[in-house]
């Protein structure tokens, strides 16, 4: 018996069979089992279901069988902390979704969120398994259900690397964040030939939905890899980054940054010309540990930065306009981007620590007829109902109905900071100037152009010297560990979406 | 000592600004800085007393502006006047526009400046003070005789050159008579067809020259000095790189021979201040005047460093009518210095870099053995406007091989981020065998790197200890990214196993090498690669930039490597070692096994495109939109 259950294995093992492995490899992409073993600490993979089969016998089916019907599931650690993963296997049934491989996959669902750690998908089907017909349908469901009660338990995330389309895009959608392959990952709901049949339109598989369209103007995706070795290196490096659960602290690793370093050059980074650009990204680099940040969608809504960092070793969230492009406007898409993040890391405990530099709403009739309205409630429901500890520096503009929604002291923000350099104001000083008085003097726009008035109003509880942003932050996050707020009870609130 | 000035003003920027404000301030004298808007957060404003504005970045409207700098004379009451270099350190227009409004100028006067700036001029009174100049026909040559007569009066080699030349082009050399007829010939069609003038100039040919410059130091009292030579014969288009003083290639009856006549010119001018005269020199040290600076040099660091002057200082005592405090038997040579000039540039192209300094750690002696002259700190900008000078970074040691382990551990250690810069080819040429030979002429750089810098060409030593220190990068990261002192769940430790065992790939430039990583229990590493054992220690920080490693081999030979660590890739890091950056990637066997599946990324096609290869203002537009362009 036990030499059979061996062999059983063995099988299961080959997955879809040599020939199709070595197809696989063509493509330039590794096999289910290979991308757990690039994923997960060496030698920690435990495998669950390996002996599942479908159990279909339409179409004569139940002559083909192939041991763990299309999908690797289990845990194991990274870098020594429990995850969950499912990683589908294209090389059986072209990683096909039947109703025993939706059952695998809610399996380690439910175990994930009953010990607390989070669920890495590694998405690679072709889709539903026709053979199965709703069952199929009905697996992909059970599959979305599990995602919604999750979300906000465990992190959850998608990482494509090969097809996924149809219904199944909608679990990844519903998982907190979705990363793709460049050249080798699709997403869409209806592909090429459905597209051109309806509408006549003649698109490619990766134009239509590759990991370009996705992170660059869907904002579907939240990152995108050269290759498969690389995504799972990073994707690694994400994983450290997370909370294991909304029951587990947030993480902290040991850091050789002294919490009390200064850093002058922060002090000029500023330009003196406030019509000037600066790269946001150079003011966080130098603030967080190691100048190391790990930027969610560099890509989508550019005027908007979002991304993890740490500091003195624990994981923070960072917010940040930014003036590089398009003066850090606030449009629709940085909205709608933000604010996602937002409540990812509320529902996880993660700090938000917010830089502000906005000169306002972006106007026109673009962004009205869009919904600027709805959508940039979005960001401001999600910096109002966040409980974690909340601190923000005002770079420089801080302009109008921006200001209030850019985690400001009125949204419950714990601390928040000006630099000297800071402008809080309804408009810029220079218009508010020509309309109150009718002319510019520079005199007038001095007036409005500091953060006094905002700091004697006590909406800012302090202005700081910006080489010592850093030291305060870290003393700040440190005084609101035992931060206790709590939103009203209630079954859910109802976020503009 | 006597008071000189109460106040100065610096008609300058960046590191000279910087230079002169520190002398001042050890005199006790007051500084004032001028600045264009560009430069408004800059260091050298930051240092000085009080500072003015004089203008927009373009130099024309700011530092080269005589009548907004003479404005902040005015406005602030300096006394005197520093005119660093460049800029308006040798227009003697500025000198007669401060006499006018009673300002000192920290420099020469207004004669002696005119008649050293003029080219053909100085050339003559140098004839007159019994110079050597180049031998050479100061008229038209009128045949192919006429030419092979010059030549052998003026003895070979020779030079026949278009008079109206340039760029090499109706430029011959000829080492005798039938050569010179010859060159005769083919310059002076060549001249004709590239200058419309095809009339020739015969002149002595300097073969494998250097170039060797004599610093002055005069008073107001007729009192002048020479000072030990600087050899600047490393240069790349006719831009000095690295100097040194003295130089290799002086004895004691040249250097004074030099140096005699070097003061003799100056004497015949009346000149004071400082000065330098510029020499070619041959293999047999002959040497022959090519022109004067009636300034403060870029270069003057290694000098003071050898003879323990301050310049600065001689050149405000000296304007303030001090005599020179020393004579020409005072002067001693100490030791060694050399110069790295530390460009924003491609090293590889030359081209200028421009950005801001995202990370700027200047490296520092232990003793006195190396200097900076630099005027930016972390988070200044090189912008497009000036020079794009970094640093002058000078190292001083007891002999020339001390001074050139003390550059080359100053390169090392010297952290720029943010711009391109050039110490890559810096570090290579300090560490050449013909540099370190000292068997140098102006045609180094074109004769050892024919097809251009291209890097450091790794060693079998160098790549051990590239890919040693990658590895142990590697171990002591992954140590620290499994420690986990919150938030680690269940199965993540605080403190994971003492001891541990990293099996890697580590490769650069396409050639991978198995490693293995041994942390011991008491935190001691140890690497192999392909099998041969190191034990390995560096304190390095981590995450920090500089790391300074010591491999011991199994034999027991211990080597000191300092490498710096820039970024992360990934699956590797980005590593700089002997001033070039390397990528070195670092694969787990299981990441290394299963690369071999992954294609290569095709190219982005940019033949569609136009880059620019640095930034610049759209000067003109020469065509509108529709209208057809050809090619040609």
């Amino acid at each position: 018996m036990i030499s059979k259950i061996e062999a059983k294995r063995a099988q299961a093992k080959l997955g879809g069979g040599q020939k199709r492995i070595d197809v696989q490899h063509s493509k330039g992409k590794l096999t289910a089992r290979e991308r757990i073993d690039l994923l997960l600490d060496n030698g920690t993979f435990s495998e669950y279901d390996a002996f599942v089969e479908h159990r279909c016998v339409d179409f004569d089916m139940d002559k083909q069988k192939i041991t763990g019907d299309g999908v690797v599931t289990g845990h194991g650690t990274v870098n020594g902390r429990l995850v969950y993963v499912f990683s589908q296997d294209f090389t059986a049934f072209g990683g096909s979704l039947s109703k025993m491989h939706a059952q695998k996959i809610c399996k380690v669902m439910d175990q994930a969120m009953l010990v607390g750690a989070p669920v890495i998908g590694l998405n690679d089907s072709g889709g539903a398994r026709i053979q199965e017909g709703v069952d199929s349908l009905g697996g992909y469901a059970d599959i979305f259900q599990k995602n919604v009660l999750a979300s906000g338990v465990v992190p959850q995330i998608s990482l494509i690397m090969g097809p996924c389309a149809g219904g199944a895009v909608y679990s990844p959608a519903l998982t907190d964040f979705t990363f793709m392959v460049r050249d080798t990952s699709y997403l869409f709901v209806t592909g090429p030939d459905v597209v051109k049949a309806v509408t006549n339109e003649e698109v490619t598989q990766e134009e239509l939905g590759g990991a370009k369209p996705h992170t660059t103007k869907s904002g579907v995706a939240h990152l995108a890899f050269d290759n498969d070795v690389e995504a799972l290196s990073r994707l690694r490096d994400f994983i450290d980054f997370l909370p294991l659960s909304n029951r587990h602290p947030v993480p902290v690793r040991p850091t050789e940054d002294s919490p009390t370093r200064e850093d002058p050059a922060l002090n000029t980074i500023i330009p003196a010309d406030s019509s000037k650009a600066y790269d946001i990204k150079d003011v966080i680099t130098r603030i967080v540990d190691d100048g190391e940040f790990y930027e969610i969608m560099p890509d989508f809504a550019k005027n908007m930065v979002i991304g993890f960092a740490r500091l003195n070793g624990q994981t923070v969230s960072v917010v940040a306009n930014q003036p590089l492009v398009s003066s850090g406007v606030l449009d629709i898409n940085s909205s709608i981007k933000a604010a996602r993040w937002v409540r990812f890391c509320d529902a996880f405990n993660i700090p938000l620590l917010t830089f502000v530099d906005v000169p306002g709403f972006l106007p026109g009739t673009a962004q009205e007829h869009g919904g600027i309205i709805r959508n940039g409630a979005k960001l401001l429901y999600a910096f109002a109902e966040a409980t974690v500890p909340k601190i923000t520096i005002i770079t420089r503009k801080a302009y109008g109905g921006a200001y209030d929604v850019m985690s400001s002291k009125h949204l419950r923000g714990d601390l928040n900071y000006s630099w000297p350099t800071g402008e809080i104001a309804v408009m810029g000083a220079k218009g508010a100037v020509e309309i109150i008085f009718r002319n510019v003097e520079d005199k007038n726009v001095a007036k409005f152009a500091n953060p006094l008035p905002a700091a004697q109003r006590g909406f800012l509880d302090d202005v700081i010297i910006p080489a010592q942003t850093r030291k305060r932050i870290i003393q700040d996050l440190k005084m609101l560990k035992t931060k206790d707020l709590r939103n009203p009870q209630k079954k859910h609130g109802n976020i503009p979406l | 000592m006597p008071q000189t000035f109460d106040k100065i003003l610096i008609a300058n920027r960046g590191e000279i600004a910087c230079r002169v404000i520190k002398t001042a301030k050890k005199m006790g004298i007051k500084t004032v800085a001028i600045y264009s808007d560009a430069d408004a957060n800059s260091l050298h404003v930051r240092l000085a007393d009080e500072a003015v504005n004089v203008g927009p970045p373009q130099t024309t409207k700011s530092y080269l502006s005589i009548p907004n700098i003479i404005g902040a004379i005015k406005q602030t009451g300096a006394q005197a006047v520093h005119p660093g270099y460049g800029f308006l350190s040798e227009n003697s227009q500025f000198v007669h526009a401060l006499d006018q409004v009673g300002a000192v100028f920290i420099g020469p006067n207004e004669k002696a400046m005119a008649a050293m700036g003029d080219k053909i001029q100085s050339k003559i009174i140098a004839e007159k003070a019994k110079v050597n100049t180049i031998p050479g026909f100061n008229g038209v040559v009128t045949d192919a005789d006429h030419a092979v007569r010059i030549a052998k009066e003026i003895g070979y080699p020779v030079m026949i050159k278009a008079s109206a030349g340039g760029g090499g082009k109706g430029m011959r050399i000829a080492w005798n008579d039938e050569e010179a007829r010859d060159a005769f010939k083919i310059s002076s069609s060549e001249a004709l067809s590239s200058f419309g003038d095809d009339r020739l100039l015969v002149e002595k040919f300097v073969e494998d020259p250097r170039h060797i410059e004599i610093q002055l130091i005069g008073d107001t009292h007729g009192n002048v000095i020479y000072l030990p030579e600087r050899e600047c014969s490393i240069q790349r288009r006719n831009q000095k790189v690295i100097e040194e003083a003295p130089s290799t290639h002086i004895d004691e009856a040249t250097r004074k021979a030099m140096g005699e006549q070097a003061v003799a010119l100056a004497k015949n001018v009346g000149y004071y201040s400082a000065g330098t005269c510029e020499f070619l020199v041959d293999p047999h040290r002959n040497f022959y005047f090519l022109e004067m600076n009636t300034r403060l040099q870029v270069e003057h660091p290694i000098t003071e460093y050898i003879t323990n002057l301050d310049l600065v200082e001689q050149m405000i005592r000296v304007a303030a009518g001090q005599k020179l405090a020393f004579s020409q038997s005072d002067i001693k040579i100490s030791g060694w210095a050399f110069e790295s000039r530390v460009y924003a540039e491609d090293p590889e192209k030359y081209l200028p870099s421009i950005g801001t300094l995202s990370k700027y750690v200047e490296p520092r002696g232990v003793a006195n053995e190396v200097r900076c002259d630099s005027g930016i700190v972390e988070g200044s900008e090189i912008s497009i406007y000036y020079d794009p000078l970094i640093c002058k970074l000078c190292t001083h040691g007891p002999t020339r091989e001390e001074a050139i382990v003390n550059m080359e551990n100053a390169l090392d250690n010297y952290v720029i981020k943010g711009v391109t810069h050039n110490i890559p080819l810096l570090r290579d040429v300090i560490s050449h065998p013909r540099f370190k030979s000292g068997k140098i002429s102006t045609a180094f750089l074109a004769e050892e790197y024919p097809e251009g810098f291209k890097g450091h060409k790794l060693t079998l030593t160098t790549r051990q200890n590239l890919l040693a220190v990658a590895a142990l990068v590697h171990a002591k990261r992954d140590f620290r990214n499994r420690s986990w002192l919150s938030g680690g769940g269940s199965f993540g430790e605080a403190a994971p196993e003492a001891s541990r065992t990293w099996n890697l790939f580590v490769g650069v430039l396409g050639d991978e090498t198995k490693a293995e990583v041994v942390r011991g229990r008491d935190g001691a590493f140890k690497v192999s690669l392909d099998g041969q054992p190191f034990s390995i220690s560096s304190d390095w920080a981590l995450e920090s930039t500089v790391i300074q490693a010591k491999l011991t081999d199994a034999a027991g030979a211990a080597r000191d490597t300092t490498i710096q660590y820039l970024d992360r890739t990934p699956l590797g890091y980005q590593l700089q070692m002997n001033g070039t950056k390397f990528s070195v990637s670092v694969k787990t066997p299981k990441q290394q096994e299963l690369s071999k599946y992954i294609k290569e990324k095709e190219k982005i096609d940019l033949t569609r495109m136009i880059l620019a290869p640095m930034p610049g203002s759209v000067v003109s537009i020469a065509v509108h939109e529709g209208q057809e362009v050809r090619r040609g």
